[in-house]
């Protein structure tokens, strides 16, 4: 029975109460079609071709570390380590590809390094320390945010430390190839006027693939019964221990792709870059209904977060808001957002 | 026991979006009586007994307490007025001791602020004397059985001077000198002039222990009579609304060759010990003794959840590891759990994920990819031969009743294509139409050459059921016998033996 047809069913108080839980249901989305509304209305150029392309290519930037931390929230964890891990790894692929003239190289005299052996590194360091995230976590029985509070320490000590090395005593790495910034921030389209970064379809990508991992292989099944009952998938044969490691793994995998994007992107790493970056990314993963109820989360719904979030901030900014008032409103969303996503698991009465 | 009405719910109606839930229900409870409230899962029992508490808010009819009609908000309201409710699942604060429990919201105080745990302690102590429960109010909850921590929960009631106390499944987990015990106290009770209302599905307990019977069936009120004018037949005829001839379907597996031997096994951190012992194929095996016996850690054991200090099990004459539940599964091994919720469902997923997680393997296309088309089918195919009433595979398993709760997880094991299925208490907190069902299944998979092994506290269901029996006595197997030519009272006597 199609909906219309369930609604004409219905009478007269079903069909208050249908529209009412409707609208609770989907007030996010209303929230953000009149969001835009009046953004629009009060500054014309939020919806111009420069201001779309922004809006789009930030969510791309922050989309892989959100689907990352995502796996960890359906596990009912969460991942404190993942922005210090993209500032780590940024850094690293940044040191490995400063342009070979460029007078403040951190090694000066190495020469270009392949790109792809650049992105394998930064894919390694965050598999790395994924790797041990999710083996403190499952071998020991940890709860997931000790262990990251703990590695998220560690990777930065690590990062200021490696920050010292050679001639470059600490200051922020920049005056990076050529090569790589092209190949992250060119761009081969344009919309309108506005060329779309390159690194919007490397998230589309990811994007694709991290859909395909949770929904059509074994690996994704068993996550979301891991999350869902962690008892009862192991009776059923689901390897628990493996599951989470893997989670974690594949989390520092993504946080590896963040920061490998993220270093050309800003083109200059400090020890501050990926600096909270988790804290977005849990709370894009939460607007879109990852649930740390467990075992519940869609890869639509991270993007719908992402852009979300994206679209507040710039919004606000659009709006001339004060930037101190902005943290405000964003803290006041979060938690209403969180809230109505609450109200579907609670046990009616 | 008098005649005078110490509570009374007049034609109740409460309905949910397309169904009516109750249907002018009426129920009268006498005074200084034990009144059986009997009828299937979905019979609306329960919803009758949240309108009473205040979870559900009735749609029409009167409640009347003592001759006030009385209206609860939720159920700490009813229980200061004096109606109180002991839960099938207990919900207990278990890492607090047991006063703590009783007291909890109204901690008695000194000063009007220090909370006074010598004024707890001490009336803990009297009511736990009044009633003969001999536990210490000191103990932490989870260190406690089951029996005892119900215990806790009817001095509560008590403790709040309730003239109402509705049992719900009380026994379901008890042994049956716990049972006996409960009985005691709820004697004392009934003296003391509280009206019992006593929701169970075991037929032999109910016409021992109640004064007055009502049957529901559908959401409406079928029967209230003495329980001195019911039969077990007329009460399982006037639940079900049919004639149901048979407890038990014919059995109609014939026992083959061995095909499991379990030799010597010992658990590390169980009581069990060196258990041993044989299954056929095509055979029934029953696992009896008191709880605490063993009975659930030696086919956990078996499984590999829970660690092996000695013993050899062998499948087909070559030895089989079970390390995990994953390679016993390889192995040719299944495990219907004794705990539902928290080691079989998967709540919030929907019925194909909770049917096909253990069989992932077999839905591979290529190195990765699952089929969904596959999935579906198989799901499709235990929904129809479980016989499992859902709106659809989408549904979130949680929305289900118990007995197609515990189907869908049959169903799941079925699918491993298992040799030898191993069933915890199958049918607890199923209703009775299910049970013949679940009993059903179990020996046609019997029939068509399975292995079982099935653990369960109710004795005639394993008298019914099995082709033999191995009693558990203290971790030990202390007897084998044939399920045709034994009897209740011989199980009973082996299954004392090392307590």
């Amino acid at each position: 029975m199609s909906f219309i047809q369930r609604y004409k069913t219905m009478d007269k108080t079903e069909r208050a109460n249908y529209r009412k839980e409707f609208f609770i249901n989907n007030s996010l989305y209303m929230f953000l079609i009149a969001a835009v509304v009046v953004i629009q209305f009060i500054s014309p150029h939020f919806l111009s071709g420069p201001s779309i392309v922004n809006i789009i290519s930030l969510s791309a930037a922050n989309l892989p570390i959100a689907l990352g931390i995502a796996g960890a929230i359906i596990l009912t964890g969460t991942d404190l380590s993942a922005g210090r891990i993209v500032g780590l790894v940024a850094c690293v692929s940044a040191s490995l590809l400063q342009a070979t003239g460029y007078p403040n190289k951190m090694f000066p005299d190495m020469p270009t390094l392949p790109l792809v052996l650049v992105f394998v590194i930064a894919l390694a360091i965050g598999a790395l320390v994924g790797l041990i995230n999710g083996f403190c976590t499952a071998k020991f029985n940890l709860h997931p945010f000790i262990v990251t509070l703990s590695t998220q320490l560690i990777v930065y000590g690590a990062l200021l430390m490696y920050l010292m090395i050679g001639n470059n005593n600490g200051q922020s790495i920049s005056g990076l190839d050529s090569s790589y910034t092209g190949f992250i921030t060119g761009s081969f389209l344009s919309l309108g006027r506005t060329p779309i970064p390159n690194y919007v379809w490397y998230a589309l990508i990811i994007t694709v693939i991290m859909w395909f991992i949770w929904n059509k292989t074994a690996f994704g099944k068993n996550m979301f019964a891991v999350g869902s009952n962690p008892d009862a998938a192991n009776v059923s044969g689901v390897n628990v221990k493996r599951v989470i490691t893997l989670v974690f793994v594949l989390a520092g995998i993504m946080y590896g792709i963040t920061g490998f994007i993220e270093a050309a992107r800003i083109g200059s790493n400090s020890a501050a870059t990926g600096l909270n970056y988790e804290l977005d990314a849990i709370a894009a993963c939460v607007i879109g209904g990852v649930s740390f109820v467990g075992g519940i989360g869609k890869i639509r719904g991270v993007i719908m977060g992402v852009v979300l979030l994206r679209l507040i901030f710039v919004g606000l900014t659009f709006l001339s808001i004060d930037a101190n008032m902005q943290y405000i409103i964003k803290g006041l969303i979060i938690l209403v957002a969180c809230a109505i996503d609450m109200r579907k698991y609670l046990v009616r009465k | 026991m008098s005649d005078k009405i110490l509570l009374e719910m007049e034609s109740i109606c409460k309905d949910f979006p397309g169904v009516r839930a109750l249907d002018n229900v009426s129920l009268k409870i006498r005074e200084g009586t034990v009144h059986a409230l009997m009828g299937e899962n979905g019979a609306g029992k329960s919803t009758l007994m949240k309108c009473l508490f205040g979870i559900y808010t009735k749609d029409s009819g009167k409640i009347i307490l003592d001759g006030k009609e009385v209206s609860f908000k939720n159920p700490k309201d009813a229980l200061e007025h004096g109606v109180a409710m002991v839960h099938q699942e207990l919900n207990q604060a278990l890492k607090r001791n047991v006063m703590d429990n009783i007291w909890l919201g109204r901690y008695p105080k000194t000063f009007g602020f220090v909370t006074s745990e010598r004024q707890m302690y001490k009336d803990t102590k009297k009511i736990f004397d009044e009633l003969g429960i001999s536990a210490d109010p000191k103990m932490i909850m989870s260190k406690m059985s089951v029996a005892q921590r119900q215990m806790v929960e009817i001095a509560k009631a008590v403790s709040y001077n309730a003239r109402i106390i509705v049992l719900d499944e009380p026994t379901s987990s008890l042994t049956e000198q716990e049972v006996g015990h409960l009985f005691r106290i709820i004697d004392m009770l009934r003296e003391r002039g509280c009206g019992i209302i006593y929701i169970s599905h075991k037929m032999e307990e109910i016409l021992k222990i109640s004064d007055d019977i009502t049957v529901m069936r559908d959401g409406t009120h079928v029967t209230t009579e003495p329980a001195s004018s019911f039969t077990m037949d007329k009460i399982i005829k006037l639940m079900v609304g049919r004639e149901l001839t048979n407890r038990f379907p014919e059995k109609t597996n014939k026992p083959g060759e061995v095909i499991l031997e379990v030799e010597g096994l010992s658990s590390k951190y169980n009581q069990v010990e060196d258990v041993s012992f044989k299954v056929r194929r095509g055979e029934i095996l029953g696992f009896a003794g008191l709880a605490g016996a063993g009975r659930t850690e030696v086919i956990e054991n078996l499984f590999g959840i829970s660690s092996r200090s000695g013993g050899s099990i062998k499948l087909h004459g070559k030895e089989v590891k079970n390390r995990n539940a994953a390679e016993a599964i390889k192995n040719g091994f299944a495990l219907l759990t004794e705990e539902r919720r928290s080691t079989g469902i998967f709540g919030i997923l929907n019925i194909c994920e909770n049917t096909t997680i253990s069989s992932l393997k077999k839905y591979k296309r290529g190195k990765l990819v699952l089929s969904d088309k596959l999935r579906r089918k198989d799901t499709e195919w235990a929904i129809k031969s479980m016989r499992i009433k859902t709106p659809s595979q989408r549904t979130q398993i949680r929305t289900l009743s118990g007995g197609n709760q515990q189907k869908v997880i049959l169903g799941r094991w079925l699918l491993t294509e298992p040799e030898v299925l191993m069933l915890d208490e199958p049918t607890r907190g199923i209703d009775v139409g299910a049970k013949f069902e679940i009993y059903q299944l179990i020996v046609e998979l019997a029939s068509k050459g399975k292995a079982i092994i099935m653990v369960s506290g109710e004795l005639p269901e394993l008298l019914g059921v099995c082709d033999r029996i191995c009693v558990m006595s203290g971790g030990k197997l202390v007897g084998e016998v044939d399920a045709s030519r034994t009897s209740q009272e011989e199980i009973m006597a082996l299954a004392a033996q090392n307590v």
